[in-house]
């Protein structure tokens, strides 16, 4: 069923009695062309674009809950294009672009929103660090605007110019960085390629990966046994556990990530603005609630909370930056297992198991990424190449010394 | 989430950092190939349950510990201090 403006008057009309299911709940069959093992944003994107770039229908999508039950519908929604790396800078550029036509092409509402990030900066090394990235995002074709100090007054005016601890020194604008709705993104792709025949496994979760002489032959499941020539494993802070069903033992350590939304306000923050001191950052939703964020917990976790001491360092970043925020009440608080690599950027390659494909190491970056690492993933199982845009997103990096470590902190899994 | 520190006592989390999985203790020759060292500096088990992990008291004793815990749970199962084990830390 097609959506449209027409379709939303005349079902209103009727009682909206006309709507069908966005998806179908069907069995899983006994053998496909190329199963993707977890139903996150990433798995549904890749499933997508394999159908519709690829024309492989025969495909299927197992997630042990159901869809959208992880990261996906966890996290503060920001969607941008501001890396300074090579390697992650294009990427990301892709991913911004196909953001820009997504909707259309999913004809699916996903309430994309660019309505600016601004990064804040407060000395002048800082501000040299943003003017450096600033001229990478531009080199790239991307947009960046340098704002000083009144710049930024003219747009957050909310802001605490008077602290001392503190100064605001101005601001890295990205006017085309913004917002979506996070499970309206899985429910668009899962949408879209389950009218291109892809098949959605929920409530089958993964158990085995068979491999027979060096080869990926299927997969063993609650559901029971599948066969397939091409396995992605797309489960971002489960990878460390379905990898090891197939003997392997990932560059990755879980961590947590914890998330805070208020109560429903009238609109007061009208882009998204992070703090350079101390992580924080905010965004408004449609809704009206003040959804924001901080740093990872730190430890390795696979509790979906966090603890104490991270809820209130986010607090305190948010009052010294934004003190009438202190008005508002907080009405929930969760957390998230991100897949963290060492050098803080994803893995997007086949392994040395033939057929089967690793999409992991999102961080606590994956949700602008999932167009482009769907579109990606789904390049190289089709074709069994890179897509140039993530050729440099290999497991083997580390090994190697390739790394991309975009904040320059050091190859620990939790710096990043 | 409470550590005991052997020397000092059950503290609070915000006393100690993390550092990492229990592979950077098992450090290994400089001559050893190159994918000991991947497996060393990078490669993790990273189980949903229990596990092994270093942290530092850094507002405390400065002692590196070895925790035991569970990663799905929060609950801390054991701390002992490296310099404790035998041959201490490598
Ligand atoms: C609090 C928080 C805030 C964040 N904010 C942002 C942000 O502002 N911007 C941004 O870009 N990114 C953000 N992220 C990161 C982003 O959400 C993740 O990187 C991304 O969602 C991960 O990819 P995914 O959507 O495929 O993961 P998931 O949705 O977690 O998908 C993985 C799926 O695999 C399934 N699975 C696991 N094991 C198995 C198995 N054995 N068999 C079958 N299925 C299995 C899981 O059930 C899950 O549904 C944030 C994350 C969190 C937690
Ligand atoms: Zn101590």
């Amino acid at each position: 069923m097609r959506y449209s403006g027409l379709r939303v008057i005349t079902e209103g009309l009727f009682g909206n009695k006309g709507w069908k299911p966005a998806w179908r709940d069907p069995a899983p069959k006994a053998e496909y062309d190329a199963i993707i093992i977890g139903g996150g944003g990433h798995g549904l994107s890749t499933a997508y674009y394999l159908a519709k770039n690829h024309g492989m229908t025969n495909i299927a999508v197992l997630e042990k809950g159901y869809l959208g039950s992880g990261n996906i519908g966890r996290n503060t929604t920001i969607v941008r294009a501001n890396y300074f790396l090579p390697g992650n800078s294009e990427f990301y550029s892709h991913s911004m672009k196909l953001w820009e036509g997504l909707e259309l092409d999913l004809n699916y509402n996903v309430m994309h929103s660019q309505r600016g990030l601004i990064n804040l900066f407060h000395s002048d090394g800082q501000r040299d660090a943003f003017v450096r990235r600033g001229n990478s995002m531009i080199n790239q074709g991307d947009d960046a605007i340098l704002l000083d100090r009144e710049g930024v007054r003219e747009m957050l005016p909310y802001l605490d110019f008077e602290q001392t601890r503190f100064p605001i020194y101005g601001g890295l604008y990205h006017p085309r960085g913004g917002t979506a709705r996070h499970d309206a993104v899985a429910w668009g792709y899962a949408r879209g390629a389950d009218r291109r025949g892809v098949d959605l496994i929920q409530n089958c979760e993964v158990t085995g990966i068979d491999i027979e002489g060096g080869r990926v032959t299927g997969v063993q499941t609650t559901r029971g046994a599948i066969k397939a020539k091409k396995v992605g494993m797309v489960v971002a802070g489960r990878s460390s556990q379905v990898a090891a069903m197939a003997g392997m033992r990932l560059p990755i350590e879980s961590h947590i990530l914890q998330a805070f939304v208020t109560e429903g306000l009238k609109p007061v923050i009208d882009h998204v603005v992070s703090f350079g001191m101390g992580h924080f950052y905010i965004s408004q939703s449609d809704k009206g609630g003040l959804v924001f964020g901080g740093d990872l917990d730190f430890y390795a976790s696979y509790a979906s909370r966090g603890n104490l001491p991270m809820v209130e360092h986010v607090m305190e970043a948010g009052m010294t930056l934004m003190p009438m925020i202190g008005r508002a009440k907080v009405l929930r608080s969760w957390g998230g297992i991100m897949d963290m690599s060492p050098d803080g950027s994803p893995i997007i390659d086949k392994t040395h198991i033939d057929g089967l494909f690793v999409d992991c190491g999102w961080n606590y970056g994956g949700f602008k990424a999932v167009p482009a690492s769907g579109f990606c993933m789904a390049h190289l199982m089709a074709t069994g190449e890179s897509h140039p845009v993530a050729a440099r997103f290999t497991l083997n990096r580390f090994a190697t010394g390739h790394i991309l470590d975009e904040e320059g902190t050091g190859s620990q899994h939790n710096l990043h | 989430m409470r550590l005991t520190c052997p020397l000092c006592g059950a503290r609070d989390r915000r006393e100690f950092t993390y550092y990492g999985a229990e592979d950077y203790l098992n450090r290994p020759a400089p001559d050893a190939p190159p994918q000991a060292w991947d497996d060393y500096l990078h490669n993790r088990d990273n189980p949903a349950g229990v596990t092994r992990d270093l942290w530092y008291h850094d507002m405390g004793c400065s002692s590196w510990l070895l925790v035991t815990r569970n990663t799905v749970t929060h609950e801390i199962l054991a701390v002992e201090a490296v310099a404790d084990r035998k041959g201490g830390a490598a």
